[in-house]
């Protein structure tokens, strides 16, 4: 039972067990992620990069193993190419202020699209506003998907840089990103894919997708808060500007000259979350044991059996129905709030998300103010689904 | 379903799918929206107030059911009521919301609400229609609850 590796999934809250369906928020930590930080505090501890003395070597040698599995994770060809930050938000905007910003002049433009988490939004709209330059955004379907063939239109000599999704939070479709990485390439413009929502349900590969950025974070695919990745090039690396400024990012410091350190530390100033990276090699070797080609199988069929069951439901609407997903189900129930399902379901002991999802252009083009949000893993089973389905039923008697 | 009761009430539910007073005034001498950006909340709130006495109120809204039959119990409570006094209200009110000590002598059937402190998120839920009435007393147009 993979459930036994979650402590927190044997809690009661209030007292009923918990059902944890709030996984494209965070998901839970296994006991190894848990043991790995407590043990790094209880006998590693240190700061790294400097130290001469047996801890900061000990604890530089653990914080570059895990640059290097994430680098085998997802394929890229250095771990030079591996840069550690606090998480997808960051990542998208050390890019938009270190490689994009740079690059625009008025009158430029960006692509994101519709279906977009507000940290893939609001980062370019800061620089878009400083540099006087335009966002263009690829509108989405009924079902919640891209409207590829709007790309066209969109895209012209002013276009600078695309930043896609690869899955979307709220809708929980799985975009084409190796189509949409080729069409940016055929037109020579760089591409970043917000993996936030995807590595911990596919098997991702940087190399074979040749996209130029790829970012995610470790809270989502079973790691700590606090830490994520970001994915470049190297050749596109070493030639971006700092994104902040301090220690561990230079090589040499005087008031007349500072020499900047080597890609990627070179964008990892001061220190770093070092037990959040050390708990993410963790996490992705939990991932590895359990191997996601039997998570995303698991979660399909989760997937599948929820949206039935749900589809069965009299009054209750699924947003977002694309043929490709990701383990993510929203709905709504006619004439109840989502807040007021999440806080029925909450009574039942049921964890799901209740609002925009930080996708508020997504919630505008759906016209309703929010939705209710169950998002599978690899811990939850059909018995989960159930009771949510029981949750939904007492939702309605409620307010029937 | 009792389990839900003791946020759920009665008289809850009815007012959230009957809302009383619901509508605007043409003529309102105050008027004020309210928004609750973290739930997309919001509300609309129309006054008639003669000597400082509200003699008619109509609100449009669309939240929650705890918003909406906040709005719909609330608008129903104050008509005739003096604006300070709707005040020490609201202040009773919020008590009433966030903490134990509240004792609701004034509030009628409004102490329904009682059961919001038991559910942190959704204090804001409650008081939105309330800050919207202050807002429209005190001349103010728009008032965000974040």
């Amino acid at each position: 039972m993979v459930k036994e590796e979650f402590p927190i999934l044997s809690k009661n809250i209030n007292n009923k067990p918990l059902i944890y369906l709030d996984n494209a928020s965070t998901t839970q930590k296994p006991t190894s992620v848990i043991d790995e930080i407590q043990n790094y505090y209880e006998s590693t501890n240190s700061n790294i990069h400097r130290g001469v003395h047996h801890l900061s070597q000990k604890a530089t040698e653990e914080y570059e193993d895990s640059r290097k599995k994430i680098q085998e994770f997802i394929g890229a060809n250095s771990s030079k190419e591996i840069v550690f930050v606090r998480g997808a938000t960051e990542a998208v905007n050390l890019v938009a202020n270190s490689y994009v910003k740079p690059l625009l002049s008025e009158g430029d433009n960006i692509i994101i699209s519709q279906m977009e988490h507000h940290a893939n939004i609001v980062p370019w709209q800061i620089i878009s506003k400083q540099k006087k330059t335009e966002i263009r955004v690829i509108p989405i379907n009924e079902k919640g998907e891209l409207i590829l063939s709007e790309l066209d239109n969109l895209i012209d000599k002013q276009t600078k840089f695309i930043s896609l999704n690869h899955v979307s939070n709220s809708l929980g479709t799985v975009n084409p990103i190796d189509q949409l990485i080729k069409k940016a390439h055929h037109n020579n413009i760089r591409i970043m894919i917000d993996g936030a929502q995807a590595v911990q349900h596919m098997k991702v590969n940087v190399s074979d997708l040749d996209v130029d950025f790829y970012c995610f974070s470790g809270h989502k695919m079973y790691g700590p808060t606090g830490i994520g990745v970001l994915y470049g090039k190297k050749e596109i690396l070493d030639k971006m500007e700092p994104y902040q400024g301090g220690g561990d990012m230079i090589k040499s410091v005087t008031f007349e000259k500072t020499i900047y350190n080597d890609v990627p530390h070179i964008f990892e100033a001061g220190t770093p979350n070092i037990v959040g990276a050390i708990g993410l090699g963790k996490a992705i070797d939990f991932i590895e044991k359990t191997t996601l080609e039997k998570i995303e199988e698991h979660e399909m069929n989760l997937l599948n059996y929820a949206t039935k069951k749900i589809g069965e439901i009299e009054g209750v609407k699924i947003i977002g129905t694309s043929s490709k997903k990701a383990s993510v189900i929203s709905f709504v129930m006619e004439g109840i709030h989502p807040h007021d399902i999440g806080t029925i379901m909450d009574n039942l002991g049921i964890a799901i998300r209740a609002g925009h999802h930080c996708t508020q252009p997504v919630m505008d083009f759906y016209d309703v103010p929010a939705t209710a949000r169950a998002s599978f893993a690899i811990y939850n089973t059909e018995e989960d689904v159930d009771k949510l389905i029981e949750g939904i039923q007492k939702t309605k008697e409620v307010f029937a | 379903m009792s389990e839900f009761n003791d946020l759920y009430m009665e008289v809850i539910l009815d007012h959230n799918k009957n809302p009383r007073n619901n509508g605007t005034i043409d003529d309102h001498t105050n008027h004020a929206d309210g928004h609750n950006p973290l739930c997309g909340d919001s509300i609309s709130l129309d006054l008639i107030v003669e000597n400082n006495i509200v003699k008619e109120i109509k609100f449009i809204g669309s939240g929650c059911a705890i918003s909406t039959a906040s709005s719909s119990l609330l608008t129903e409570y104050i008509i005739g009521k003096e604006t300070s006094e709707i005040r020490h209200l609201f202040e009773e009110f919020h008590e009433l919301v966030t903490t134990d000590k509240s004792e609701a002598n004034n509030l009628g059937k409004l102490s329904v609400f009682e059961g919001v402190k038991k559910y942190p998120a959704r204090v804001k839920c409650a008081t939105l229609a309330w800050h919207t009435l202050i807002a429209a007393i005190d001349g103010d147009k728009e008032v965000s609850t974040e």
